[in-house]
């Protein structure tokens, strides 16, 4: 940018009747414009970035084989996740006894714990973690969980259909006031 | 006392190059930055530890509100021209030639199909998420998103289609599992979920075993 040398800087007093051609300085300090020029350059430096999403892989099994999977799994190496409302996992081992005494609740921050004990209490061709979430579960509850399987390297999983014996059961749990209590077979009259 | 003053020597930096320079690199960064696909609703996505990047200029997006509603969105605009024609055909939805070409702007899809006549002729300010009652797929029957998929499988023959679903987190359960129906009625069983990165947990069996086999990919 060309400099305008004016021989007087500013500062003149102006005195009445005094008929002097008024030389202002024209020089422009151009430090500011550089702090806004960095600044809009590191607000598109991170923007750029913030853009770029992740994505989990996520594979279907296919529906007819699945049953005979699940069927094959032996009970002492199965673990079944029930997704509830407000971040509840409920769980049991094996087969869900008809006095419910097996069923168990949990919360989120409890699922890994649950999780890796059972792991290192099976032989890994047994393992087979069954995940069953309820209707009022979210999507983030799917996301969580189906990411606990990859945190604590599960290799075989299964989402699945939640049964009504366990709709009931979690409705009688919920409805007790949230303590594991073993259920009744009869459905509660008030379902 | 004697002349103790110290001749001054000129502290001010001319600038100049500096605004130069500064200016280049925004406008490098400005023409860098791919423009965000436009979405239908804003969604909440939960996070996770994966960290497989979203490739790819194909995708096929289905997005879960977190009332329940679902979007679905082609990236390629051929691709989404022949999809409409084809549903236009087997479902005879009376559109006219003028309405396929406005598939050309409408980037996202989100009403019933006999909506749809009425939907292609919005503006595009209208054509948002808010005001878009979502594709139906909560009941069994009615399961729009199986059929808008079959067509999408027609027109992608051969070509592996990059299906993403962007789910909010406070979607339900039931939600999802009608979109992985649609999605097994029609033989699609890989898709991917988006996620924000999440750190991954030192103790974990996960970061473990990348430690030890970092060529080994999951």
């Amino acid at each position: 940018m060309a400099e305008m040398d004016t021989s007087s800087g500013g500062g003149h007093k102006k005195g009445p009747g005094v008929k002097k051609a008024k030389k202002m300085s024209t020089r422009v300090d151009l430090t500011p414009m550089v702090d806004l020029g960095f600044l809009l350059i590191t607000f598109f430096v991170f923007t750029t970035t913030m853009s770029e999403q992740t994505a989990m892989k996520l594979n279907l099994p296919k529906d007819t084989p699945n049953e005979d999977e699940l069927n094959k799994a032996k009970e002492s190496g199965a673990l079944t996740l029930l997704l509830a409302r407000d971040r509840t996992v409920y769980y049991y081992e094996g087969i869900l006894k008809t006095d419910g005494s097996n069923f168990k609740s949990s919360n989120f921050g409890e699922l890994r714990k649950v999780i890796l004990d059972k792991k290192a209490s099976t032989n890994v061709e047994d393992l087979v973690v069954v995940i069953k979430p309820g209707d009022e579960a979210t999507f983030k509850d799917v996301v969580d969980v189906l990411d606990e399987m990859s945190i604590n390297v599960i290799k075989r999983y299964a989402m699945v259909e939640i049964a009504e014996p366990e709709v009931m059961l979690i409705k009688a749990t919920e409805g007790a006031g949230g303590a594991p209590a073993p259920a009744t077979a009869t459905p509660p009259p008030t379902k | 006392m004697g002349r103790a003053k110290l001749p001054r020597k000129s502290t001010t930096v001319d600038m100049t190059a500096m605004c130069d320079v500064a200016f280049l690199l925004l406008s490098f960064f400005i023409l860098a930055t791919k423009t965000k696909p436009p979405e239908a609703v804003k969604v909440m996505i939960p996070s996770s530890v994966s960290s497989i990047k979203v490739n790819g200029e194909d995708k096929v997006t289905v997005t879960l509100g977190k009332d329940g509603k679902v979007f679905l969105a082609f990236d390629d605009k051929n691709k989404r021209k022949q999809i409409v024609k084809d549903l236009n055909t087997r479902y005879s939805l009376q559109l006219s030639e003028a309405d396929i070409a406005k598939v050309d702007k409408a980037e996202i899809f989100g009403t019933p199909m006999s909506q749809m006549k009425s939907f292609l002729n919005l503006p595009k300010e209208s054509q948002s998420g808010e005001k878009l009652p979502g594709i139906p797929v909560l009941d069994s029957t009615n399961n729009q998103l199986r059929d808008w998929l079959a067509s999408a499988v027609a027109v992608y023959t051969g070509d592996r289609m990059n299906l993403l679903v962007k789910g909010d987190g406070l979607a339900k359960y039931p939600v999802f599992k009608n979109v992985i129906d649609a999605f097994k009625k029609n033989d699609l069983m890989k898709f991917n979920i988006i996620t924000n990165q999440e750190g991954l947990d030192p103790a974990s069996a996960l970061y473990k075993e990348k430690k030890n086999a970092p060529k080994a990919k999951e």
